[in-house]
């Protein structure tokens, strides 16, 4: 299995207190994989650690073969160029338009010029089911559904290697939080090779959409396995996590 | 009863302590955040579009209240200043003194209470939400440093827009202070600034403007400062932002001291 993402032996410390606690795991290449756990199991800090926004008290953290802690702060924000993320809240400047918020990361990392920002970016929007006339409307403007899509979109600009979602159905609807699970398989389907990482904590949608799942507690991955195996998982926590 | 008094001695030995160690650590943090900013503001790419955007911001939308306050501080300056100098029969040296003190003292440090209140309040709330709905964190994931996006802009502008309006408030003092002095007390209009140039230098109007520089820098700093020191949602915001006014005001007073007594010695 060829790995995206690899974790080895990661500790950190927050005062006396191991949020990770010599965690090691493989998250591989091109699949989707969910990072499922109660509230305050360590999910949120693993995340800022694949990102580079943390960094381990013990232990690595390779992202596409590239050690982290080997780069330095201008390195690692370059690096960060690899990465798309979807928010739980989307994280979409208020202060910009739809339109301008996916093309923010075009104007800010690309020599395109006007027209092809607005080619690649109604293509975007148009992939994440964003009609034309939502385009100049402000994200205080639209749903909660459609900023995650908006968020989707911006997060997709730069064609990431690595998609990172963070929770991307808390507050949704059931209608629109299926639309939304849709939506990270076609991503995940269309990007071909592009790794995804989900962290959730909900389980319906994680049996459906992902490719592997591993169960964080306490800081410790206590189960990882392919779907279908996690189904039959008989760790206790696992268990209880299930039949919720 | 001794160990009582010795209980309370303890307490407040220890308040005080504690009050000195936040002190000692909010000065590091921010030291660090404005070491920060000297590092990032050299480094490309240059955003000339946002520090035109703050410049609006701080410069342009705040020249209504600064001509409004400027014009009404001279016109006191001008009563007041004449009734005193009435009494020892120097009322020609009216225009001069209101020029001198708003060039060297008011126009500065009104300037820099006006704009901690209007453009460091906005500057902490906006940078404030930002940090709360996790905006700053979207720009950091992206491989955008968010102090040279959102806080040097801000603090460039803030810097440079301060001098400008401190020199307009100036203006419209005395044009203020001269409408008052001669239409309501009725000085001499060829006597009001008659004797400007015996007693103004420019070393005066030089003093206001630097002075008006280390405002917009400060209250600025305080403003981004407080607003990425934001946590815990609305109410970090709230606190942020009032955290931003009262210390960027009390700074804009306390420095004012110390750098008039540096600058009366250099200039």
């Amino acid at each position: 299995m060829d790995s995206a993402i690899s974790i080895r032996n990661v500790t950190k410390m927050f005062g006396a207190q191991a949020v990770l606690s010599d965690m090691s795991f493989e998250i591989p290449k091109g699949k989707i994989t969910t990072i499922l756990g109660f509230s305050g199991a360590g999910k949120s800090t693993l995340l800022k650690h694949i990102l580079g926004l943390l960094h381990p008290t013990s232990g690595k953290v390779f992202i596409l073969g590239q050690d982290l802690s080997l780069l330095d702060d201008v390195g690692l924000r370059e690096f960060r160029k690899n990465f798309g993320m979807l928010f739980q809240y989307a994280a979409l400047f208020d202060s910009f338009s739809t339109f301008e918020n996916v093309a923010f990361p075009l104007r800010e990392f690309t020599t395109m010029n006007e027209a092809e920002i607005k080619s690649r970016v109604t293509d975007l929007l148009t992939a994440v089911s964003i009609k034309e006339e939502s385009f100049y409307k402000v994200p205080s403007q639209l749903s909660g559904g459609m900023r995650k899509r908006v968020g989707l979109a911006r997060a997709l600009a730069l064609k990431p290697a690595v998609m990172l979602y963070d929770e991307p159905t808390t507050g949704l609807d059931p209608i629109t939080t299926h639309k939304v699970n849709d939506l990270i398989v076609e991503t995940a389907h269309k990007n071909v090779g592009m790794t995804s990482v989900i962290i959730s904590h909900d389980i319906r949608a994680t049996l459906k959409i992902s490719d592997y799942i591993a169960f964080l507690d306490r800081g410790k991955i206590v189960e990882y396995a392919s779907a279908s195996d996690f189904k039959r998982s008989a760790n206790p926590l696992v268990r209880e996590f299930l039949e919720l | 009863m001794m160990a009582r008094m010795k209980k309370r001695f303890i307490v407040n030995v220890e308040s005080i302590g504690e009050f000195v160690i936040e002190g000692l650590n909010a000065l590091g943090e921010i030291t660090q955040f404005i070491m920060k900013f000297f590092y990032w503001v050299l480094k490309p790419p240059y955003r000339w579009h946002l520090l035109a955007d703050q410049f609006v911001f701080i410069g342009n939308k705040s020249l209504f209240i600064i001509c409004l306050s400027g014009a009404f501080t001279g016109m006191v300056m001008a009563y007041q200043t004449y009734f005193g100098f009435k009494l020892i029969n120097v009322d020609s040296l009216v225009g001069p003194v209101v020029a001198i003190t708003l060039a060297k003292e008011l126009a500065p440090v009104l300037c820099g209470l006006i704009v901690a209140g209007r453009a460091g309040a906005a500057m902490a709330a906006q940078i404030g939400t930002m940090k709360v709905t996790e905006q700053v964190d979207a720009l950091e994931v992206m491989g955008i440093n968010s102090i040279q996006y959102l806080a040097v802009p801000r603090i460039v502008a803030s810097t440079i827009a301060l001098p400008m309006l401190c020199l307009v408030f100036s203006l419209v003092g005395n044009m203020g202070a001269f409408l008052v002095g001669t239409k309501a007390l009725m000085i001499d209009e060829v006597m009001f600034y008659s004797k400007l140039g015996e007693f103004m230098y420019m070393e005066d109007i030089y003093q206001g403007v630097i002075k008006a520089c280390v405002f917009g820098f400060i209250l600025s700093c305080v403003g981004t400062f407080f607003g990425f020191d934001v946590s815990k949602g609305a109410e970090g915001v709230g606190r942020g932002t009032n955290l931003a006014v009262v210390w960027g005001m009390i700074l804009v007073l306390i420095i004012d001291y110390f750098l008039t007594s540096f600058l009366v010695q250099i200039l």
